[in-house]
């Protein structure tokens, strides 16, 4: 049971104390993301077409690597948000709700980690 | 899910689709379409990690005309989705509500889409 006045429960906070993180964390992936696109165009057609030695040169620069590990952090994020959203707004069933929405961090969570694991390959050297 | 018995406010289906509407929508599905595209991006990356063989697979898939319809798309999104959440920005600090500025920052968001992947393409593919 809470010690908390109901006062101070509802003072700002909302039931889990941390309702609008992720309306913010949303916004700020989203102006991260406005150059870090641009970037990644830039590096697909960059690289499209070349083989690992090709694309191995171009990644061993760390501001490369760098832009492209920051790029795949903070896109993954804003799809996770954004798809947890549409999944709260037309998945109505509870568990299907929840299985949506495991799939959908997982989903987030598997891009990321493979995605930086292979980039820092390239960099480093295989 | 079962039909509930109250009554439901009027969805999609009885609007005459405006411009804005139209452009929130496809921020959703450009949206959607994008976990695609990085499905795509994390099978290239993966395979260029693992070795010339498996990359080679993705370079022949993705130089198919298949492939650079997938790419196109991808692009194409990329940007839509971009412009849309640079019109959100504005509505975020407050600006934009009229209904001009609305209209305009709709089909800026269309047109915009459009004109920066047909640059970024003649680009890929001219020079």
């Amino acid at each position: 049971m809470s010690m908390q006045t109901p006062l101070r429960i509802v003072t700002g906070l909302g039931a889990s104390g941390e309702g609008t993180i992720d309306f913010w964390r949303q916004r700020l992936t989203a102006l991260a993301n406005v150059p870090l696109t641009l970037f990644l165009v830039w590096f697909i057609i960059r690289v499209a077409g070349q083989d690992q030695a090709g694309m191995m040169a171009v990644v061993s620069n760390p501001l490369v690597a760098g832009a492209l590990v920051l790029s795949i952090i903070s896109m993954t994020w804003h799809m996770r948000i954004g798809v947890q959203i549409v999944i709260e707004d037309y998945v109505h069933t509870e568990g299907r709700k929840i299985a949506c929405l495991a799939a959908n961090n997982l989903f987030a969570a598997g891009v990321a980690g493979l995605c930086i694991v292979s980039i820092l390959k390239l960099s480093f050297g295989s | 899910m079962a039909q509930p018995s109250r009554p439901l406010s009027p969805h999609l289906s009885h609007y005459k689709p405006e411009v804005t509407m139209v452009m929130s929508i496809m921020h959703r599905i450009t949206g959607i379409g994008l976990c695609l595209g990085i499905a795509f991006l994390t099978w290239w990356l993966v395979a260029a990690a693992w070795g010339d063989d498996a990359l080679a697979l993705v370079n022949m898939v993705m130089s198919s005309w298949l492939g650079k319809l997938i790419l196109i798309g991808f692009t194409w999104s990329l940007f839509h989705h971009m412009l849309g959440g640079i019109r959100h920005f504005f509505w975020d600090f407050g600006l934009g509500f009229s209904r001009p500025v609305r209209f305009g920052f709709a089909w800026a968001t269309l047109i915009g889409g459009l004109v920066l992947t047909a640059l970024v393409w003649a680009l890929v593919l001219l020079v």
